[in-house]
């Protein structure tokens, strides 16, 4: 049955206090997380990074180099994970798939020309499908929030649904540029639209925009993802993107997720950070459980 | 369904123990009473034991004073009255109590620890609410010290005199604040009792008050229990009676003062109405449900202990609620992680479970969070009852501890009858989208203070107390300054 834009699902719970919202994230920033259970949240963090390089300099000499980054992170420190995935421009697609071989690190790709979506459906969805046949296992797109922020909502439903359908096999994460949608109500709204047309994941932001990933933000998303849970038994994933460069505030994210969502999402098939910068900051504070000391950062490669 | 992930890792997280030092903290074995700065041995020459409710361990012993040792207090208090404090300059009197405020927060960690030791309230509670405050409280009353006259315009402002000041064991050091600062700031001398189960920070409060060089006399701290409490509102030359406690105990007090020259303030108790509308923003209002309830283990005369949800949301709430309550963690009050710590004592721990009792058998339904809790120790899982009706006992009687009752509403006029509908009259919150609604209620709640879309909200600036049973007079702000002026 084809999906259609249902107001009355969508604008169920659109009310969003601000206020109150701060409140509760300040809460999940006082957990204190100590020895075991920090080493074992670090090493999830980093599980659960998608290695991200979305430049116009992008050249496939630097993916290939991300890509080897992503399945060594830091090999002086035995045992430690992949990342999820990497994030590229279409054109580089290719690239990553052959640069990662066998690898679990899966290739995700942006679309629907990104990151502004200022395109037509048509070009979105051969955008999309350009993506999928080089060989992307993830599609992240974007919603149009000009049409977003008119009140067309049905619109951007239909364009999430086709995308989705445009994906085939790939999972789709719906990217809902939360720095451009104002308030929290919107971002409520943006997420029920992207879960019911057909997102795998909801995700905070391009990386283009500030601000993209507050805690806030994200906290108001994994509300939308619980209610649908609670609703339908239908679990949907969430990545933050942008402006999460560190391990502290990595672990504030995860802790979030934890006690909204439970611990059946604290895994890279439900929850992702969109960043390139973490990953080595979350690496120094894993050595410095080990040694007791922060090593210089340059002990760490940036690829 | 997603690929199974080859690098898949455990996803098992629980968070590692992660307790507050308590090493850096310095507790006497035994404390005598605080009389004309100096600690003196009670002429009764017995003590008890402070226990920490999370453990049942003792933590020090506690003198216990009798009339006599009240009457040398008093004394000492109307001596420094009549020599140093009534004399002294309003920007003298000023510069001590910013230098105890300073030199609280100074001392913020130690305050906060022994707080969560002695009260069993978690250490996440004491360090971020009840510390700051109390320090805030402090510093708010010593900037009027030297401004009452343009705090109260065309009035000569003068202080009443000694000060008799009884505090409550739910926030032991932000009550001695509430209760000393104003005191000391309008000009007064203070004799205060703390609670029997909770005196250690308040001797701490003497040992800054002693450093900080205020003129002796002007605060005693006088330890004991009830009886302790009546030779302080008997006393003949106590000019103020300042109680925050029970309201049973208030009425005796309230009768003990009648025909005599002491004025009164009386804190007392509550039954507050938290009311959730339907156009509320439903995640956040169940955040301020458990705020408003398990704040400090329910112990908190403005608690929002009875919960009004309207009828077409009510499912929606109850729900949310049952699965927020899910994720709060019970247990040791100085572990970081800690939401809810210990119940104050064993004889509120039977209390509450009185009444957990009662309201299962009045039928209605209960709804305790799946926590573990420590077997030592006075704990008591967070708790709902729904299904409740006005006539329940459990919805009429303050039950101090974290336990919540659910009551549903249809129409706008039928919850403000309702909320009313109570001997008390603390507080209320009220939870919706629109502005309008909001002042609708407000204006029609008989309570002294009333939330919008938040719970538990305090500030030295605020004035805070109640309607009917719940007390009058005011503390906080500029109505709590007045209180202890002629």
């Amino acid at each position: 049955m084809k999906k259609s834009y249902n107001p009355t699902l969508i604008h169920a719970n659109s009310r969003v206090d601000k206020v109150g919202v701060e409140e509760r994230v300040a809460r999940f920033q006082t957990r204190s997380i100590k020895n075991e259970a920090k080493k074992q949240g670090l090493l999830m963090v980093l599980n659960m990074i998608d290695l991200t390089t979305l430049e116009g300099k992008d050249t496939p000499g630097k993916v290939q180099q991300m890509c080897y980054k992503a399945q060594h992170l830091h090999d002086v420190y035995p045992g430690l994970p992949t990342v999820a995935a990497v994030c590229v421009y279409p054109s580089m697609v290719s690239v990553a798939r052959k640069a990662l071989g066998n690898s679990p690190v899966k290739v995700a790709s942006v679309s629907t020309a990104f990151p502004s979506g200022q395109s037509t459906r048509e070009i979105k969805i051969s955008d999309t499908k350009y993506a999928v046949e080089q060989g992307a296992d993830e599609i992240d797109m974007v919603i149009s929030r000009g049409q977003f922020l008119a009140g067309e909502y049905g619109f951007v439903f239909d364009e999430i649904a086709a995308i989705k359908e445009a994906c085939g096999k790939a999972r789709l994460k719906v990217i809902l540029e939360t720095g451009e949608l104002c308030t929290l109500d919107n971002v409520r709204i943006a997420s029920d639209i992207a879960i019911h047309a057909g997102a795998d994941f909801i995700k905070t932001s391009t990386g283009k925009i500030q601000p993209a990933a507050t805690m806030q933000v994200t906290y108001t998303m994994l509300m939308a993802i619980k209610d649908y849970y609670d609703q339908t038994g239908k679990m949907i994933g969430m990545k933050p993107a942008g402006g999460i460069s560190t391990a502290k505030l990595a672990l504030h994210n995860l802790v979030m997720v934890k006690e909204i969502l439970g611990n059946q999402w604290l895994s890279n098939d439900w929850f992702r950070f969109g960043a390139s910068s973490l990953a080595n900051d979350v690496l120094m504070q894993l050595m410095k459980t080990e040694s007791g000391l922060y090593q210089s950062p340059d002990y760490f490669s940036i690829d | 369904m997603a690929k199974k992930n080859p690098t898949q890792m455990q996803t098992d997280w629980t968070y590692a123990p992660a307790p507050e030092s308590t090493s850096h903290i310095r507790l006497e074995k035994k404390y005598q009473l605080f009389i004309n700065n100096e600690w003196v041995e009670p002429s009764s020459k017995k003590y008890f034991p402070s226990i920490n409710p999370a453990t049942e361990e003792t933590l020090a012993e506690i003198a216990w004073a009798n009339e006599a040792d009240v009457d040398r207090a008093v004394k000492s208090a109307r001596k420094a009255y009549k020599e140093v404090w009534s004399k002294m300059s309003g920007i003298e009197r000023g510069k001590y109590i910013f230098r105890i405020a300073r030199m609280m927060q100074e001392r913020a960690r130690e305050f906060a620890v022994i707080e969560s030791l002695d009260c069993g309230k978690p250490i996440r509670e004491s360090r971020d609410v009840d510390v700051p405050l109390a320090c805030n409280h402090f510093f708010y009353y010593a900037g009027w010290a030297d401004k009452l006259e343009y705090a109260f315009p065309h009035k000569i402002p003068e202080a009443l005199g000694v000060a008799g000041q009884i505090i409550p064991w739910n926030f032991p050091l932000l009550m001695a604040a509430w209760k000393i600062a104003p005191a000391l700031a309008a000009g007064n001398t203070v004799v205060l009792k703390p609670a029997e189960t909770t005196s250690l920070t308040a001797l701490k409060l003497a040992e800054i008050i002693k450093d900080s060089g205020l003129p002796a006399g002007v605060v005693n701290i006088v330890t004991g229990f009830g009886d302790t409490g009546a030779a302080i509102v008997n006393h003949h030359d106590v000019d103020k009676i300042a109680f925050t406690g029970s309201t049973h105990v208030g009425k005796i007090i309230q009768r003990a003062v009648v025909g005599t020259h002491k004025k009164t303030t009386l804190e007392l108790g509550g039954k507050s109405a938290n009311i959730i509308l339907d156009d509320a923003p439903i995640d956040q209002a169940v955040e301020g449900i458990i705020n408003g309830i398990f704040f400090n283990q329910g112990h908190v005369c403005c608690a929002g202990s009875r919960l009004f949800v309207q009828e077409n949301v009510a499912d929606l709430v109850i729900k949310k609620l049952k699965s927020r309550m899910e994720s709060l963690y019970v247990g040791d009050p100085l572990d970081k992680n800690t939401d809810i710590g210990a119940i104050n004592s064993k004889e509120q721990l039977d209390t509450i479970n009185k009444y957990i009792k009662i309201g299962k058998a009045e039928g209605a339904e209960i709804y305790q969070s799946e926590c573990s809790i420590p077997s030592r120790g006075y704990f008591c899982k967070p708790t709902i009852f729904t299904g409740v009706s006005q006539s329940h006992v459990i919805a009429q009687e303050e039950i101090f501890g974290p336990v919540l009752t659910i009551q549903t509403f249809r129409t706008i006029d039928e919850v403000i009858q309702k909320a009313n509908n109570t001997p008390y009259g603390l507080a209320a919150g009220v939870w919706t989208d629109k502005g309008s609604r909001i002042f609708n209620l407000t204006t029609k709640l008989r309570a002294g203070v009333v939330w919008a879309n938040t719970y538990n909200k305090f500030d030295p600036v605020s004035p805070f107390g109640g309607y009917k049973e719940s007390g009058f007079g005011r503390e906080g702000g500029l109505h709590g300054l007045s209180a202890y002026l002629k």
